[in-house]
C-alpha cells in the first residue's frame, strides 16, 4: 500500500498556502469523459470513405535501393494509390529546423538508401487497412546491402561507414565546430592530482519504448474552403502543423490541427511524422487518410529513448567531497537527428548532477549509427545521465566509506552556489529531499547532516568560478582521419586558460507584454527571491529565519507516524474533502535528538510579497524582465 | 538459494521546461455573457492533466470558482500557439501564459466592477466565490456574473486576456558550455528497497520512500498520479524494460507486450511519498513540473540496492536476472554488502 | 469482399451489422456500430485496452471475430452508465484518481465489471488478477485497483 504526505512545515514561509484553488485536489476536467468511454482521441473521429496508409520499410540496417517493383501491389483490389518518395513536395526535414537547429537530414519517405531497419521508402494507401497490409508485401524492392555500424564508439572510429549523409562524420556538428558538447569548469585534470580517490566507472542506458496505450497516429480529410483538417495524438500541435507544411510545401493556413486529447505520450509523439503522412495522402486522394503505427511498429519503427554511454571519473577527497568529476558521453541517435542533438546540450547544462564540484568537464557526443532513430522520453537527456551519476555516487560512497545518504547531502548544491554552465543556484532543496527520504526509511544521520540545509552554508567560495582549461580537441571530421581521445582534455596539445570569473549574461523570462498582464503582487503566492530570501520585515521568528534542517525529519529512528499505516488520499470518500493536503503538516517528525521546528504558522503576510529585488537591471517580478 | 536483502539510494534534481529557452506558449481567455469563463489553449493533454491544471490555474489567477472556468484544446483554428508538451515545460510555460491571459481577464472584470460600483478598480478584490468587493467593506460588492452582464450588454467592454510566456532563445558556449539551461529545479531522494534471489537473478521491489520537491502541488492529486505512475515506471525502466535486448545488436527486439515487458499490478511495492514544496520564482504559483523527474532516481537506486544485496554491479540497463546471474557467477557467489 | 449480416445484443440493444469476411470485433464495434469506446492498443491480444464482456465475460475484441459475435449480448464501456449517475466503478475511477490519460480505462472497467459481477466482494489479490491482462502506461495500476476495491464496497453496501 502507497501513502502520501505534504510537508507543508518544510518552506512554510516561502508560500501561501490559502490559495482558492491552487493547491486542492479538483478532479479532473476530462475524467468524465474517461470513464464513459466518450473521450475522443484521435482515432475516434470517424470519416465516411476513410483510406489507410501503410509503409514499405527497410528489412536491412542500411542499404541502397536499386528499383522498386509496384506492379503487383498497384493491381490489387482496394488499393488506391502508391506514395513515392517525388510525392512529397520538400523531402527533407529535421524537427528542430523550426527553431533553427541542425541541419534537414531525414526524408518522410527515403529516396535512394535507407539507414535503419524498418526505414520506410514507399507508402500505399488502400480501402482497408488489410488490403494495405497485403500491398505493402506485394511490393518488391531490390536493395543493395552496405555495410553498416551499431555501436556509438566503432561509428566514430576511423573508417566506419557513414550512417547520414548529412553527417557523413557519424556525429553531430556542435556550433559549426566540434563533433561533440564540451563542458569545461576549472581544471579537472587538477583536480584528480589532488584527489585521494579516483573512481571511474562506466554506464550504459538502454533503449526504452515509450509504449503509450494509444500508438501514433493521425487522420487527415479535405476540408471546407480548401484545407485539410488533421486530427492528431501529437505532444506538440504546432511542431506538427509546421513540419507538416514545411515537407508538403503548403501553406500553414491551410492546415487544420485537432489534438491535444492524447492516450499517453511519454516523448514518443514529438516526432510529427505521422501528421504529415496522414495530410500527404489526403492531399493525393482527396479523401480521408489515416496514417496509424501498429503496435510492432511502435516497438520498433517509433523512435525510442535512444541508448547512452557514460564514463565518470571523478576525484575524491578522503572526507567524501568530489573535487573533480569528468564526462563523457555517447547519445546513440540513431540514423538520424530527430531531438538527441537538443538532448546532449540538455543533458550538458545538467552536469555533474545536483552537486557542487569545483572542476568539471564533459565531452558529449551525438552519434549516428544504423539504427532506428532516437528521440524524447520522459525525463530526455537527463535519466541516462542520473543513472549514472547515481550509480557513481554510490561507487564514490563505496570507495572513500561514507554513508551513501550522507555522501550526497556533503556535496549537495545549495542556494549561492556557483554551477558548471556558470549560472548560481538557487531554490534547492536536495538536502531536504535526502533527509526526508532517509527519516521515512529509518535511515539514520549523523547530526551534521541532519542539521544541513540548502538554504545556509553555500555561496561564497562555492559562488567561484574558477580559472578553467579548455582545449580544441575534435573538430568537425577530425575524428574521421585518425582515432583520437574522447574524454576531456585528453590529447590536447595545446591547452588554454579561460580567466577565473569569465561569465556572460544570464537570460530570464520575457516581461509581461503590457502592465496588466502582470500579477498583482498580492496574489502571486509565493517569495519572490533574488540572490536569497530575505525574511520578510517584522516577520519575527525565534530566529530570522527557522533552520531548514531543524524543519526536515532529523535521524529519527521511528518510522514517520501515519506512514504505511493511514493511506491519506486514498480515502474512497468525496474528492473535495481529502485529506491529500491537510491543513497542517502531516507527520511532522517527533524527535528527542533535534530541535522541533516552530510551529508553522498560517500564512499571513505582514506586506505583501515583495516585487522588489536588489540588483539593478534585473527581475522585479515573476515572469520578470530578462535578466543581461 | 538464498534471497538477499539489499536497499539503495539516489537523489537527482530535473530542469523545468526546455533548455536554452525559446519555447513560448499563449493562451486566451474570454467571458461567456453572464460570466462563466473559456481558457483557449492548444496545448496537449497527455494525461498528464494539462486542461485540469491550467483551468486550477485560470480560476485561481481570475479569482472565481473552478466550476465557472473550463479550458478547450487543442485546436489550432481556436488554441493559440504553444510548443507542445514535453521538456516538463507545459505547467510552467503554459502555466505562466494562463496566469497572464486570466490576469488580463481579471484587470477588465475589476475594471467593469468598479464602474457598476462607482469605485476605483485598484480598491477591488474576487472572493474566489463569484463576487467582487471592496477591500475592507464586503458589503459593497458585484457578482461576477452581473458585472459580466453590465460589462458586455451595457458597458460595451470584453472581459478577455491573452498571454505569452517566453524565456527568450539562448545559446550555449561551445568551448566552456556556459548556458543558461533553464530557471528552475524539481528535485527527488528516494530508498529502494529490494529482495534478490541469487538462483533466479530476480530482483524484486518490497518496498519505496521518497522524497520528492515540486515547487508546489498545485493540484495534489494530480502529483500523486504523477510520482506513483513515474515510480512504477522507473522500476519498469530498470528492471525490464527495452527495445533492443542485446543493444547494440538489434536481435531479439520486442514487437508485442508478450515481449515487451513492464510490470504488472501484482508487482506493485508499496511507496511512501513525502512531498516538498519550495516555490520556483518564476513558475505559476511556483509549481514545478514533476512528471518527468520523477522515474529518475528510481533507476540508479535500484541498481544501487542490487548491489547492496548481492554485490553486482549492474550497470547496464535493465537490469536482468541474466545479468544479475552472470554478476553472481563472476564474484564466486552473492556477496551482501548491507551499507544502509 | 463480401459482407456479412451479423446481429448481437449491444449495450441491451439488438444490433445488425454488415461485416467483412475477417473483420474482427473491436473495427465493427468502432467503425461498424458507431461504440468508440473499446480502444485500439495492440491489436495482438496483448494490452486489454478493447476488452468488451460476451455473454458476461471478458474478451479482448480485436482477437474475436465479428462473426463469432452473432448472437451473443455484448457490453461495452459505453454502456455501463445506465442512469443519470455514473456506475460506481466510474465513480471511484473518477475521485480515485484512477485514470491519466484514460486509454485503459474503458477496457479496465469491462474487465473490473465482469470480475465484480461474478466476485462482489473480491479480495485484492483477486481484482489484481482480473485486470492482469489490462495494461496502464500512466497510473501504477495501484489507484485502479483501489477504485475497484471501492467500487466492490460500495455495491455491496446498496445491495445489503
Amino acid at each position: 500500500m502507497s501513502s502520501i504526505e505534504f510537508r507543508k512545515d518544510l518552506f512554510a514561509d516561502e508560500r501561501d498556502d490559502t490559495l482558492s484553488e491552487i493547491g486542492h485536489p479538483r478532479l479532473r476536467q476530462d475524467i468524465l469523459g474517461h470513464v464513459t468511454g466518450r473521450t475522443r482521441y484521435y482515432d475516434d473521429h470517424l470519416f465516411d470513405g476513410l483510406l489507410h496508409m501503410r509503409c514499405v520499410r527497410s528489412p536491412h540496417h542500411h542499404a541502397r535501393i536499386r528499383h522498386i517493383d509496384t506492379a503487383a501491389a498497384e493491381r490489387m483490389e482496394g488499393v488506391v494509390r502508391i506514395v513515392w518518395p517525388t510525392d512529397v513536395p520538400r523531402n527533407l526535414n529535421t524537427l528542430l529546423s523550426l527553431i533553427g537547429f541542425g541541419r534537414d537530414d531525414e526524408a518522410l519517405l527515403s529516396p535512394t538508401k535507407v539507414a535503419y531497419r524498418g526505414e520506410p521508402v514507399l507508402a500505399v494507401i488502400a480501402v482497408t487497412e488489410r488490403a494495405a497490409r497485403e500491398a505493402v508485401a506485394a511490393v518488391r524492392v531490390d536493395w543493395e546491402v552496405l555495410p553498416h555500424v551499431l555501436d556509438v564508439e566503432e561509428a566514430i572510429a576511423p573508417g566506419a561507414p557513414s550512417v547520414n549523409e548529412t553527417y557523413p562524420n557519424n556525429t553531430f556538428d556542435y556550433h559549426e565546430r566540434y563533433d561533440h558538447q564540451k563542458l569545461r569548469f576549472g581544471d579537472v585534470e587538477a583536480g584528480f592530482a589532488a584527489a585521494d580517490h579516483i573512481v571511474e566507472a562506466e554506464y550504459q542506458m538502454s533503449p526504452i519504448e515509450q509504449a503509450p496505450m494509444e500508438t501514433c497516429g493521425a487522420i487527415a480529410a479535405p476540408e471546407t474552403n480548401d484545407r485539410y483538417v488533421c486530427h492528431t495524438a501529437t505532444q506538440a500541435l504546432f511542431f506538427s502543423l509546421g513540419t507538416t507544411a514545411k515537407l508538403l510545401e503548403i501553406a500553414s493556413s491551410r492546415l487544420h490541427f485537432i489534438g491535444g486529447t492524447v492516450g499517453g505520450g511519454f516523448g514518443g509523439k514529438v516526432d510529427s511524422i505521422t501528421e504529415p503522412m496522414a495530410v500527404l495522402g489526403a492531399m493525393l486522394t482527396g479523401r480521408p487518410v489515416k496514417f496509424m503505427w501498429d503496435r510492432e511498429e511502435e516497438m520498433q519503427v517509433g523512435a525510442p529513448r535512444g541508448g547512452e554511454r557514460w564514463r565518470i571519473k571523478d576525484g575524491v577527497a578522503a572526507d567524501g567531497r568530489i573535487i573533480a568529476r569528468s564526462f563523457t558521453g555517447f547519445f546513440d541517435a540513431g540514423a538520424y537527428t530527430r531531438l538527441s542533438s537538443y538532448a546532449i546540450v540538455k543533458g550538458t547544462g545538467h552536469l555533474p548532477g545536483p552537486y557542487t564540484i569545483p572542476n568539471v568537464a564533459s565531452n558529449v557526443f551525438c552519434v549516428f549509427t544504423n539504427r532506428t532513430p532516437a528521440t524524447a522520453m520522459r525525463g530526455f537527456g537527463i535519466t541516462g545521465v542520473d543513472f549514472a551519476i547515481e550509480c557513481h555516487m554510490d561507487r564514490v560512497a563505496e570507495a572513500v566509506g561514507v554513508d551513501p545518504v550522507e555522501l550526497r547531502i556533503l556535496n549537495a548544491y545549495r542556494d549561492g552556489d556557483m554551477k558548471p554552465h556558470r549560472r548560481v543556484a538557487k531554490n534547492c532543496a536536495l538536502i531536504e529531499c535526502c533527509q526526508v527520504a532517509a527519516a521515512k526509511a529509518g535511515i539514520r544521520l549523523s547530526p551534521e547532516m541532519a542539521a544541513a540545509s540548502s538554504l545556509t552554508g553555500g555561496g561564497g567560495a562555492r559562488a567561484e568560478i574558477p580559472e578553467t582549461a579548455t582545449d580544441e580537441v575534435g573538430r568537425i571530421g577530425e575524428r574521421r582521419q585518425r582515432a583520437m581521445p574522447t574524454a576531456p582534455l585528453e590529447g590536447a596539445t595545446a591547452k588554454r586558460r579561460v580567466p577565473a570569473g569569465t561569465q556572460g549574461s544570464s537570460v530570464g523570462a520575457a516581461a509581461p507584454q503590457r502592465a496588466d498582464m502582470a500579477m498583482d503582487p498580492r496574489r502571486v503566492g509565493h517569495r519572490v527571491e533574488d540572490g536569497g530570501y530575505q525574511p520578510v520585515p517584522g516577520r519575527a521568528r525565534d530566529a530570522s529565519r527557522p533552520a531548514a534542517p531543524a524543519a526536515a525529519p532529523p535521524a529519527a529512528s521511528a518510522p514517520m507516524p501515519g506512514a504505511n499505516a493511514a493511506r491519506p488520499g486514498r480515502d474512497p470518500g468525496p474528492p473535495a474533502a481529502p485529506t491529500a493536503a491537510p491543513p497542517a503538516p502531516p507527520a511532522a517528525p517527533s524527535s528527542s535528538s533535534a530541535p522541533r521546528p516552530p510551529e508553522p504558522k498560517p500564512y499571513e503576510p505582514e506586506q505583501p510579497f515583495q516585487k522588489g529585488i536588489k540588483r539593478p537591471g534585473v527581475s522585479r517580478f515573476l515572469s520578470g524582465t530578462r535578466r543581461r | 538459494m538464498t534471497v538477499h536483502k539489499g536497499r539503495g539510494f539516489a537523489c537527482i534534481n530535473y530542469p523545468i521546461g526546455m533548455n536554452l529557452g525559446g519555447d513560448p506558449s499563449q493562451a486566451l481567455v474570454h467571458a461567456t455573457p453572464d460570466g462563466k469563463f473559456m481558457v483557449t489553449l492548444s496545448a496537449i493533454d497527455l494525461g498528464q492533466g494539462m486542461k485540469s491544471v491550467t483551468r486550477q490555474i485560470a480560476a485561481e489567477a481570475i479569482g472565481v470558482p473552478i466550476a465557472d472556468v473550463y479550458v478547450d484544446t487543442a485546436d489550432s483554428d481556436t488554441g493559440p500557439h504553444d510548443m507542445g508538451s514535453f521538456a516538463s515545460r507545459g505547467t510552467h510555460r503554459m502555466g505562466n501564459a494562463v496566469i497572464r491571459a486570466a490576469t488580463e481577464a481579471r484587470a477588465q472584470l475589476l475594471e467593469a466592477a468598479a464602474e457598476e460600483l462607482e469605485v476605483d478598480p485598484a480598491d477591488l478584490d474576487t472572493d474566489g466565490q463569484g463576487a467582487i468587493h471592496v477591500r475592507g467593506a464586503p458589503g459593497r460588492s458585484i457578482t461576477v456574473a452581473e458585472t459580466a452582464i453590465a460589462a458586455q450588454f451595457k458597458q460595451g467592454r470584453t472581459l478577455s486576456g491573452r498571454g505569452i510566456f517566453l524565456i527568450p532563445p539562448s545559446q550555449a558556449d561551445p568551448e566552456t558550455g556556459e548556458m543558461t539551461p533553464v530557471s528552475c529545479y524539481a528535485h527527488a531522494a528516494l530508498v529502494v528497497d529490494v529482495e534478490v534471489d541469487d538462483e533466479t537473478g530476480v530482483v524484486t521491489v518490497t518496498e519505496i520512500n521518497s522524497a520528492y520537491e515540486v515547487g508546489r502541488a498545485l493540484n495534489p492529486k494530480l502529483v500523486e498520479q504523477q510520482l506513483v505512475g513515474g515510480a512504477w515506471m522507473g522500476v519498469s525502466h530498470a528492471l525490464y524494460e527495452t527495445t533492443e535486448p542485446y543493444y547494440p545488436a538489434r536481435d531479439h527486439g520486442p514487437v508485442d507486450f508478450n515481449t515487451y515487458l513492464m510490470p504488472g499490478p501484482g508487482e506493485i511495492a508499496p511507496h511512501s511519498i513525502a512531498v516538498l514544496e519550495r516555490p520556483a520564482e518564476d513558475a505559476p504559483y511556483g509549481g514545478k513540473g514533476p512528471g518527468e523527474m520523477c522515474a529518475n532516481p528510481v533507476l540508479p537506486a535500484i541498481a544501487n540496492a542490487v548491489y547492496d544485496a548481492v554485490g553486482v554491479r549492474c550497470d547496464t540497463l535493465p537490469i536482468t536476472p541474466e545479468k544479475v546471474l552472470r554478476g553472481i557467477r563472476e564474484n564466486g557467489g552473492a556477496q551482501p554488502k548491507g551499507r544502509l | 469482399m463480401s459482407k456479412t449480416p451479423v446481429t448481437f445484443t449491444h449495450n441491451g440493444a439488438e444490433t445488425a451489422v454488415f461485416v467483412d469476411g475477417g473483420a474482427n470485433l473491436l473495427d465493427v464495434l468502432r467503425r461498424g456500430v458507431g461504440d468508440l469506446s473499446p480502444k485500439y492498443g495492440c491489436g495482438q491480444g496483448t494490452c486489454g485496452a478493447c476488452t468488451v464482456l460476451i455473454d458476461g465475460a471478458p474478451h479482448l475484441a480485436c482477437l474475436v471475430l465479428a462473426e463469432a459475435a452473432a448472437g451473443r449480448r455484448i457490453e461495452t464501456t459505453a454502456g455501463l452508465q445506465t442512469g443519470p449517475e455514473p456506475h460506481p466503478l466510474q465513480r471511484h475511477f473518477m475521485e480515485g484518481f484512477a485514470a491519466q490519460c484514460g486509454y485503459c480505462t474503458p477496457g479496465m472497467l469491462m474487465a473490473a465489471k465482469a470480475l465484480l459481477d461474478a466476485s462482489p466482494n473480491p479480495s485484492r489479490e483477486q481484482v489484481i488478477e482480473a485486470i492482469s491482462g489490462n495494461l496502464c502506461r500512466c497510473t501504477g495500476y495501484e489507484p485502479i485497483v483501489d477504485a475497484i476495491l471501492a467500487a466492490a464496497a460500495e455495491m455491496r453496501g446498496r445491495v445489503a
